[in-house]
């Protein structure tokens, strides 16, 4: 990708990371995102995927190389730095993380509340904004278990961008949605991802509605970047993993069956 | 075989000190994040009001009939020696000591702390927890420690509430049943009941009850494994652990009470 | 649920709380007006003090009038010194005889203060000159039967 420092906004160099020794999660990610964009980051379930953006997050650091957000690195701050960081971006969990025990209203007022002092009046205002933008104005007395999944993804993402974050982060954001559901999150991640200006990273592994609306597509696959460009380079990739993965077959690069002697050891005669 | 043994042995050692001193720093950042909860008050309030007022029906109910067991069978046993009217003393005494504030704290440990384990562990299950942390809105402040200072302030009034209930039972079947002279009853339990080595102790036994169940729970949640099994074993590691934790307090706080006498 | 309401439950919750232990302090336990009134000092000297403890009644014609606040042992004299906290508006005369009694058979040790004829009162810091110690039952009955063995020796006599 041609992108200079500056206008990235995240920036990840060489980055491993491992719980423990012998079994590394991520080793010697290189990954850009530029200021604005849509990136989505793909690939199979367990491959590491989640545990980047925790990493982009500070929620985890690096077992060695950067994390860089907004030029600076994350890893090296404190926990007030970090917070006021995390004031700028936006996360929408898996499954929309609402809190149970507020209303939908409340539970996008969450953020503006907890971080400014603005009057309850206006407080109401802009979390009306952010529901209508969802669509779900109607919805602000209802408590989180009243609502459907895709419903409650939509008020997660209106959580999540509150307080105009500068960058947001979708965690696996069409996960167990139907095909309407999915396609609406799929437009809002895009319209509010221009309207606020922001910067967008997506982890999925939906292939189909990911190439519709991002600008980017990095693929990843035992902690590896294996592939990645524009959509239209991905649609005509020949790499066998992209293939693999943008048409959905069993075998191939990423094997169907887990690491196993063969099958023919079985039928040899054991030896007592 | 004895090798396997000794180091299962000693995985379970080096295990169970790791999690001592995850609960000890744990127990440090939540009285360094207790900032909010006593600015905001509002929050521990809330809290107050699910671990102490929606205890009070269990807490009453179970202290009047503690005491009006105590009550009949202080009066049989005291009765033997001809000295029913002590039955005010016993049924004080032996309330305002231990089972106030132990019985109280057991109750107080399987009402409250389960289900404060419950919603926290929940919560950190749903990535609720995680996700107020990437709002950049520390758990810890914002969940944890309403809900320890909420216990914390409703345990003490639960155990005063439970022993004068209690008292209410013993004289109620003393006196108005039985027929022990209402001044008598009265009277020996004042002259016998001292307020700083009865009373006071009492309810420092609460105090320091609360502080170890409202922490159990909180810790227990905040640890549980984020899945149902996780959290349905943690809200049972936390009754057993209080109730083992409230004994063991106890013994200790006794011995070291009335030691002089 | 509404904030004001839950604010009302939580206060009439801590309310009610405070006013158990309030109950507890004041209608169970003993902590009533005596442990807040003024007290005065007197000192009493005494061979054996049985079981007396601290904070145990000190009381004159039955009315406890206060409480013991320190017991230790002289190394010089091998006496117990016993101090006694009197609530002040208790005085008592010069030859007051103080004694170490046991409520009862078997119930606990108490300083009992009998009053003499003396113009003069006993100022605080005083010590009460006149005393007699505490009446331990063993050597009671080991005296009694002492007795009863030497009697029945001179009857056989």
């Amino acid at each position: 990708m041609p992108a200079v420092t500056s206008e990235s906004l995240v920036e990840i160099r060489d980055l491993h990371f491992a719980y423990d020794a012998d079994r590394p999660i991520l080793s010697g990610i290189n990954m850009r995102f530029p200021r604005g964009k849509v990136v989505a980051i793909m690939g199979g379930s367990g491959c590491g995927k989640t545990t980047l953006l925790n990493l982009i997050g500070g929620q985890l650091r690096p077992s060695s190389g950067e994390v860089r957000v907004d030029g600076r690195e994350v890893a090296a701050m404190d926990e007030a730095e970090l917070y006021a960081l995390r004031r700028r971006m936006g996360m929408l969990f898996q499954f929309g993380a609402l809190f149970t025990d507020m209303s939908v209203f409340d539970n996008v007022a969450f953020p503006i509340r907890e971080h400014t002092d603005l009057p309850e009046s206006l407080v109401a205002d802009l979390v009306a904004m952010k529901l209508q933008a969802v669509g779900l104005r109607g919805a602000a007395r209802l408590a989180p278990r009243e609502l459907s999944g895709g419903m409650a993804r939509r008020v997660a993402l209106a959580r999540a961008v509150a307080l105009d974050p500068m960058l947001v982060m979708y965690d696996e954001p069409f996960t167990g949605l139907d095909p309407i559901s999915l396609g609406i999150i799929g437009q809002l991640i895009r319209k509010l991802t221009d309207a606020l200006g922001a910067t967008s990273i997506m982890v999925t592994h939906d292939i189909q509605e990911s190439l519709q609306i991002v600008d980017y597509i990095y693929f990843m696959s035992n902690g590896r970047v294996v592939a990645e460009g524009t959509p239209d380079q991905i649609r005509n990739s020949t790499d066998p993993f992209v293939h693999q993965f943008v048409h959905a077959e069993a075998d191939g690069p990423v094997p169907f069956h887990y690491p196993a002697p063969p099958i023919a050891s079985l039928l040899e005669p054991r030896r007592a | 075989m004895l090798k396997r043994l000794l180091s299962r042995l000693g995985a379970s050692v080096v295990d169970s000190l790791w999690r001592l001193g995850f609960a000890a720093r744990f127990f440090w950042a939540i009285l360094t994040h207790s900032g909010t909860a006593l600015v905001r008050f509002n929050l521990t309030i809330r809290e107050v009001f699910f671990s102490g007022v929606m205890s009070l029906v269990i807490i009453l109910v179970s202290g009047l009939f503690v005491g009006l067991v105590l009550g009949l069978q202080g009066y049989d046993t005291l009765q033997r020696y001809g000295s029913s009217e002590a039955l005010g003393i016993l049924v004080a005494l032996s309330l305002v000591r231990e089972l106030g504030p132990v019985v109280a704290a057991l109750l107080f440990a399987s009402r409250a702390g389960s289900s404060i384990t419950a919603e926290v562990g929940i919560m950190k299950a749903s990535e609720q927890l995680k996700a107020m942390d990437m709002m950049a809105v520390n758990p810890i402040a914002r969940v944890v420690a309403p809900r320890f200072w909420g216990g914390v302030i409703s345990m003490p009034l639960l155990a005063a509430l439970f022993s004068a209930m209690g008292i209410f039972g013993g004289w109620l079947i003393g006196v108005q049943f039985i027929g022990v002279d209402d001044g008598a009853f009265w009277s020996q339990m004042q002259a016998s009941v001292d307020f700083r080595t009865d009373v006071l102790n009492g309810v420092i036994k609460s105090v320091v009850f609360g502080i170890a169940v409202s922490f159990i729970a909180v810790f227990e949640g905040f640890d549980a494994t984020p899945t149902a099994e996780g959290v349905s074993a943690a809200i049972t590691r936390t009754v057993v652990t209080s109730a083992l934790a409230i004994l063991a307090l106890d013994f200790v706080l006794t011995s070291f009470m009335f030691r002089g006498l | 649920m509404k904030r004001t309401v839950l604010d009302l439950w939580v206060g009439a919750f801590v309310a009610v709380g405070i006013a158990a232990v309030l109950f507890l302090a004041l209608k169970v336990g003993n902590l009533s007006a005596a442990n807040f009134a003024e007290t005065y000092r007197l000192e009493a000297r005494f061979d054996n003090i049985g079981g007396l403890k601290v904070r145990g009644p000190v009381k004159s014609a039955g009315v406890v009038v206060g409480r013991v606040a320190d017991i230790r042992f002289d190394p010089e004299t091998y006496e117990a010194v016993v101090t006694l906290n009197i609530e002040s508006r208790y005085r008592f005369p010069k030859d007051t005889f103080a004694s170490i009694l046991t409520a009862g058979l078997l119930g606990e040790n108490y300083v009992g203060l009998d009053v003499g004829g003396e113009e003069k009162k006993l100022q605080p810091g005083d010590t009460i000159a006149k005393t007699q110690s505490a009446v331990v039952l063993e050597k009671l009955i080991s005296q009694f039967m002492f007795n009863k063995a030497s009697e029945g020796d001179a009857d056989k006599k």
